[in-house]
C-alpha cells in the first residue's frame, strides 16, 4: 500500500513537472513573435554568452490563445498583447498590468470622451468598509474608479449611493455582483485580496469617528 | 496480472491529467470578450473584443457611459446594422476615430463555434454569473 502511494506520488510529481516544462513554451512563443519584426542585419550568433534565464512571458500570442482563428488573414495586422502590455506597470495577475499605475504615471493616456459635450466627472472620496471579519478593512477609493468610469456606471444600478446601504459580501462579489461585476472579469482579479483589503483594522478605527 | 499492473497506473494518470487541465495556462488575454449572438449563424467568425487593447486608448466610461454598452457580457445585442448607423462599435469604427467596418477580419477573428462571454484569462475564469 505504502509502495503504491510512493508510486502514485512520484508519478504525479513527474507528470506535474512535465506539465510545467511543456507550459513554459511561452518565452519561445515570444521569440517567434520577435522574429516577426524587422529582420536584423546580423543573424543570431551561436556563440552568444549565457544570459540570465528569461522570465516567463505571461502573454500568449494571438495565434495561440485558443480564441483567435490562426487561419484569419487579418491576424497579422493585430497588435500582440505582449508588445503593448510588457512596457506598462506590472501586476501579478489579470493582464499583468497595474492599469491604475499605468494611468497615473502617464504610461497610457486613454481618451476620456468621444463626444465633446460629455462631462468628465472625477470624485476624490474614500469609503471604508469595516464589516470585513478577520480581514483588513476595505478602502474603496472613488478617484481611480472615476478616472476610468462615470458615476452612472455604478450608481445606482450596482451600488446605491449611500454609505451602508449596499449588502456587499465576498460571496456575492464572487458571483459577479457589486465589485465582482468588473473585478474578476476585466479589472484586477479577486485573488488580489490586499488591493482592496488594504487598511489594518486598528488604523481604520482611528480614522472613523465613533 | 499485466492488466492489474497497468490498472495501478490509471488513478495517477487520471489525477495527473486533471491536474494538467487545472494548471494549464488559459491563453486568452484577461478580459477578452467573445460575441457570438449572431456571427456563427451568419457564417462569419465570432467577434473577439479585447478589453486590454481598448483600455490603453480609451477609458471604460467612453464605451460604458457614452456609447451605452451594458457592463454585463451578453447584455448587448450588437448587430452590424446598428454599427453601420453609428451605434455601439460603429461610433468609433467609422474611419474617423478608428478604422472602419470594412475591415471585417479585425473583429470577426475568433475560432468558429466559440461560446459567447468573457474569457477570464490565465489565473481566473471570472465571476460565476458571467
Amino acid at each position: 500500500m505504502a509502495r503504491n502511494l510512493v508510486g502514485y506520488l512520484s508519478a504525479i510529481t513527474f507528470l506535474a513537472a512535465a506539465v510545467f516544462l511543456v507550459g513554459c513554451d511561452r518565452p519561445g512563443d515570444l521569440e517567434s513573435f520577435a522574429t516577426k519584426g524587422p529582420p536584423s542585419a546580423e543573424p543570431a550568433s551561436v556563440n552568444v554568452p549565457a544570459s540570465p534565464p528569461e522570465p516567463v512571458i505571461p502573454w500568449a500570442l494571438l495565434a495561440h490563445d485558443n480564441l483567435h482563428d490562426p487561419r484569419n488573414p487579418s491576424l497579422a495586422l493585430m497588435q500582440e498583447p505582449a508588445e503593448a502590455l510588457s512596457v506598462l506597470s506590472p501586476a501579478q495577475e489579470g493582464n499583468f498590468v497595474n492599469w491604475v499605475a499605468a494611468l497615473r504615471s502617464g504610461e497610457i493616456s486613454p481618451r476620456t470622451n468621444v463626444y465633446p459635450e460629455t462631462k468628465i466627472r472625477v470624485l476624490d472620496l474614500d469609503v471604508l468598509m469595516v464589516d470585513t471579519a478577520a480581514m483588513p478593512v476595505v478602502l474603496f477609493p472613488h478617484r481611480p474608479h472615476t478616472e476610468w468610469l462615470d458615476c452612472s456606471n455604478c450608481h445606482d444600478k450596482i451600488f446605491v449611493a449611500k454609505s451602508g446601504a449596499n449588502p456587499v459580501n465576498m460571496f456575492r462579489i464572487l458571483q459577479g455582483e457589486f465589485c465582482g461585476q468588473c473585478h474578476g472579469a476585466v479589472s484586477f482579479p479577486l485573488t488580489q485580496c490586499q488591493r482592496c483589503h488594504s487598511v489594518p483594522r486598528e488604523q481604520a478605527l482611528q480614522a472613523v469617528p465613533k | 496480472m499485466a492488466s492489474r499492473r497497468l490498472g495501478r497506473w490509471v488513478p495517477p494518470v487520471v489525477l495527473a491529467v486533471s491536474m494538467l487541465v487545472l494548471v494549464w495556462p488559459l491563453a486568452a488575454e484577461y478580459g477578452d470578450v467573445v460575441l457570438n449572438h449572431n456571427s456563427d449563424k451568419a457564417g462569419v467568425r465570432p467577434v473577439i473584443f479585447p478589453h486590454w487593447f481598448h483600455r490603453i486608448r480609451f477609458r471604460c466610461k467612453v464605451c460604458h457611459h457614452e456609447l451605452g454598452f451594458e457592463m454585463r457580457a451578453g447584455a448587448n445585442d450588437v448587430k452590424m446594422r446598428d454599427l453601420t448607423q453609428g451605434k455601439f462599435c460603429g461610433m468609433c469604427h467609422n474611419n474617423e476615430v478608428a478604422w472602419g467596418l470594412e475591415n471585417c477580419g479585425l473583429c470577426h477573428s475568433g475560432k468558429p463555434g466559440l461560446a459567447g462571454g468573457i474569457y477570464g484569462g490565465h489565473r481566473t475564469l471570472g465571476p460565476g454569473r458571467w
